[in-house]
């Protein structure tokens, strides 16, 4: 694999900064200082190339046509579902359905697998650490459904609780529904124990993997989860794409999810019979430019390498989570062992909102609030945080930029 | 890369001090009237979602007057320097007088109109024109103003900004 190649070749980040346009011009008459990669990540120049590419040499509608265009479009956005393929390495394209985002692939499997496998008085167990989109979709199917929806505790430092879940992960379990990564606190779950356990007692596992695939390598078949869903606009990529992951027996077993066209074999009044995988939850023109900037998206990121892409955002996560713990004032919220580059923080007498107003006055984004995932905050005990998430163009000087933005904030505020 | 001080520096610090003036940091860091109303005959409760801020209006109107009004919640600077402002403003004003204060500060801090009201006129609260320009932070200054109004209007259940 082209990641694998790149393991010997040290890390230029000025050299991937220069990928990415955004950073070669000044933004709202500054230098950007780009500190919400949680929410979403710059795009570089080869995704917006293949945008650029598809809606002036290849625009067309896919798996129609007889015409030139149309087999063109349908051969780029196929080639991108065998991208994604191999890039989390499933076992067939018929495993890869296109959706609008994570939030979409976990709609559709509460709506399609949920609905099927899970009855009243069953149970879905999540985590407490969970973004809205892995929490509200289950709501609503537990609540249709007349089951109850669980939740693992965490510890302090925001870590899983595995002997809890250990507990709760019971003969009414039906699925277990876990981020990989928290988006708030940056924790990284144990996922391959957690899918081994809840396999050993027959419970398929779904994988909300959005903070999670443009961090590490991710193959799902060592893992073995059952669902994996991410997006697009997360990873470098276009917003409006993202992929569920999918056993293939279990997409065989599952009912449509919308219904139209594309997802249909044949349409009578009587009787529609449904398409194949992965068409028969794809309906409807899809997101073809997206797929294919994704795709994009994908080659870059093998180009580079998702190791180097680690290694060198764990060394600004420990950098910046070194420089913050040293100041008296700031508390750091989510201190597990394994983190992905996020610091969520508070300041002392400082609401995170004015935190993030007077970083931006100084051309640094940060994203403030309670970042969807509103229990968590809860469980501090806090309304917000102030969240700096860390991306692979981001350099030590975006840290200090950050740590002379604090000392700006508490100038006003003295 | 990395902060030019600088270039910015000077320039910056005094836009934020349009927004983060004096009167509007001691109110954050001193709340006025900052206190439940054991009897008060209205009450609302107000939540912004998107910062995550949550207060509740106290107001005790007597014969159609503010007699008293307080707030206790947490949030933002803004958020709670407005909320101990409009306390403030609104003591011993009728109902009406109250409602056209809102209507006031809301112009004041969204500028929409062709014709900004005069800030002269709105006395101590005109600190918040600074908001204007910052068109997030217009829910937080105002998070209050609708919390008050949905009291005296005692609208039922809580009031969000989004």
């Amino acid at each position: 694999m082209t990641a694998a190649a790149n393991k010997n070749i040290p890390y230029d980040v000025e050299k991937a900064r220069r990928d990415f346009p955004i950073f070669c011009e000044p933004v709202n008459g500054k230098q950007l200082i780009y500190l919400d990669n949680a929410a979403t990540t710059q795009k570089p120049q080869v995704v917006l190339d293949a945008l650029m590419h598809f809606y002036t040499r290849e625009c067309a509608n896919i798996h129609r046509g007889v015409h030139y265009l149309s087999e063109r479009a349908t051969e780029s956005y196929e080639t991108s579902r065998a991208k994604i393929t191999r890039l989390i390495n499933a076992a067939s394209p018929n495993e890869i359905i296109f959706v609008r985002g994570s939030t979409e692939a976990i709609n559709l499997v509460a709506q399609t697998y949920g609905k099927m496998f899970v009855g009243s008085g069953d149970e879905v167990l999540i985590s407490a650490m969970e973004h809205h989109s892995n929490i509200v979709p289950w709501q609503i199917l537990c609540e249709e459904k007349g089951a109850r929806l669980r939740v693992t505790p965490m510890n302090d430092a925001g870590e899983f609780v595995f002997e809890q879940y250990e507990r709760m992960l019971g003969p009414r379990t039906r699925l277990v529904a876990i981020t990989g990564v928290s988006n708030a606190l940056g924790t990284v779950n144990p996922v391959s124990e957690i899918i081994k356990l809840a396999h050993d007692r027959g419970v398929p596992v779904l994988v909300d993997g959005a903070q999670m695939i443009q961090h590490m390598p991710v193959d799902v078949r060592a893992l073995d989860c059952d669902f994996f869903a991410f997006s697009g606009h997360k990873m470098y990529g276009p917003t409006g794409i993202g992929v569920l992951y999918a056993k293939e027996r279990l997409l065989e077993k599952m009912p449509p999810y919308q219904g139209g066209g594309d997802m249909i074999t044949s349409v009578t009044f009587e009787k529609t019979i449904y398409n194949k995988l992965p068409y028969k939850f794809e309906a409807g023109t899809p997101n073809v430019a997206g797929a294919i900037g994704l795709g994009a998206a994908v080659d870059y990121l093998q180009s580079v390498g998702l190791e180097n892409i680690s290694a060198h955002e764990q060394e600004l996560l420990a950098c910046g989570t070194l420089a913050l713990q040293a100041l008296d004032d700031v508390r750091i919220i989510g201190t597990a062992k394994e983190k992905t580059s996020v610091i969520s923080f508070v300041l002392e007498g400082v609401h995170p909102h004015d935190i993030g107003t007077i970083l931006d006055k100084h051309g640094i984004a940060i994203r403030t609030g309670h970042h969807c995932a509103q229990p968590v905050m809860e469980f501090y005990g806090i309304p917000a945080t102030a969240r700096a998430s860390l991306g692979m163009y981001n350099t030590k000087e975006d840290i200090e930029a950050l740590l002379w933005g604090l000392r700006k904030v508490r100038e006003v505020f003295r | 890369m990395g902060p030019q001080k600088g270039k910015r520096g000077v320039p910056l610090m005094s836009d934020l001090r349009d927004l983060y003036q004096e009167v509007i940091l001691d109110h954050h860091k001193k709340p006025r009237n900052f206190h439940k109303i054991e009897h008060a005959n209205r009450r609302a409760e107000g939540y912004n979602p998107l910062c995550g801020d949550k207060l509740s209006v106290y107001i005790q109107l007597e014969n159609g007057i503010v007699k008293d009004i307080s707030f206790v919640g947490t949030g933002c600077a803004i958020s709670t320097a407005s909320a101990s402002m409009m306390t403030e403003s609104l003591k011993g004003k009728s109902e009406s007088e109250a409602k056209e204060a809102f209507e006031k500060f809301h112009q004041l801090v969204t500028n929409h109109s062709d014709s900004p009201p005069d800030a002269a006129a709105m006395g101590k609260l005109a600190v918040f024109s600074g908001v204007r320009e910052y068109p997030v932070r217009v829910k937080c200054a105002t998070l209050a103003w609708h919390t008050m109004r949905a009291a005296l209007d005692q609208s039922q259940g809580a009031v969000a900004t989004e």
